[in-house]
């Protein structure tokens, strides 16, 4: 990235403490939404299928099964309107952007866990 | 008017605190150098010569020297005069985005970027002749008729056809001036402005 659009991201943008996750990993959004003037957090859990950009204009794609329909969600990494961002599950994937996905249900569109060795 | 010379970095976006995000262009501006002030009891009208950007002395000939020499500042890449400039500035006087408060609404003049030779398509925004199928082919991005057939028996004069695209000076207009960063002489406008990143462009207001 150019050195000046890096400066003005530094600048410009409000440092965020998120859990590092990628692409396969289960992770919970909580966002803020206005409802008639009132605020309030909802979550919105699913699998990364996607990371993107870089900088200020980074973006990650959430992808959830809900009543069988596949719902997707893209947010801005740096919106103000993320509360936090929790990580329930890494995934053991083999690529950075997960479309196949979207062909497969049931058994096959499951990650699997990547298992971490405990440091004893 | 006001106006700066600068040169367009990349572009970003920001985000407001109610979470909405803005694009927005990052602008190098000056620091500018006034190497000519005309009046009209010398020049016929009002202007200010604005010079930004260094070059080397070698790549400037004695005729471009002696004339900065004028306004005492070393050899610059960049001439551009504004007419009636609204501030009153001297020869040899600098100019800074200081000129332009956050919030201001400025026009932008850049040169897109160029495109070649370019059918009617994406020069015109023809839709091309026909679909795929119906035992056409080779028509998807034709022109079609160009006009009549004995009566006139010539195309018509300005009939839009394919030629070279882009490279032209354009303004953008009504772009409000998000922020500035006067110790790097960057501003920020929003939306984005015509050219590649690195091109010349003016900010006016």
């Amino acid at each position: 990235m150019n050195a000046a659009v890096a400066f003005v991201h530094e600048q410009l943008t409000a440092k965020k403490e998120f859990p590092r996750f990628k692409a396969g990993d289960n992770i919970t959004v909580n966002y803020k939404i206005i409802e008639g003037g009132k605020e309030r957090i909802q979550g919105f859990r699913g699998d990364v299928i996607k990371r993107q950009g870089q900088g200020a204009t980074a973006t990650f794609t959430v992808r959830k099964m809900s009543d069988s329909v596949g719902v997707e969600r893209t947010f801005p990494l740096f919106s103000p309107n993320i509360d936090s961002i929790e990580l329930n599950k890494s995934g053991r994937v083999r690529r950075s952007k997960l479309f196949y996905l979207r062909n497969r249900s049931g058994k096959s569109a499951r990650i699997k866990e990547k298992r971490m060795a405990i440091e004893a | 008017m006001k106006g700066i010379i600068g040169k367009k970095i990349g572009m970003t976006s920001i985000f407001s605190s109610d979470g909405k995000q803005t694009a927005c262009t990052i602008i190098e501006a000056g620091p500018c150098v006034v190497t000519q002030v005309k009046t009209t009891e010398t020049d016929g009208y009002n202007s200010l010569q604005l010079a930004f950007g260094d070059k080397k002395e070698k790549h400037t000939n004695a005729a471009q020297k002696n004339h900065f020499a004028k306004a005492n500042t070393p050899a610059k890449k960049v001439v551009k005069e504004f007419r009636d400039y609204s501030i009153e500035k001297n020869l040899g006087e600098t100019i800074t985005v200081d000129i332009f408060a956050e919030g201001d609404k400025v026009e932008v003049v850049g040169t897109t970027k160029g495109k070649g030779f370019q059918g009617v398509v994406k020069r015109h925004g023809f839709t091309g002749v026909g679909g795929a199928s119906h035992g056409q082919h080779d028509r998807q991005r034709a022109p079609g008729s160009l006009g009549n057939s004995s009566d006139a028996s010539r195309v018509m004069k300005g009939m839009r056809m394919a030629g070279r695209l882009g490279a032209d000076r354009v303004k953008a207009k009504g772009l409000k001036v998000v922020k500035i960063f006067p110790e790097k002489n960057y501003i920020l406008v929003s939306g984005s402005v015509p050219g590649y990143n690195g091109s010349i462009v003016l900010i006016q207001k």
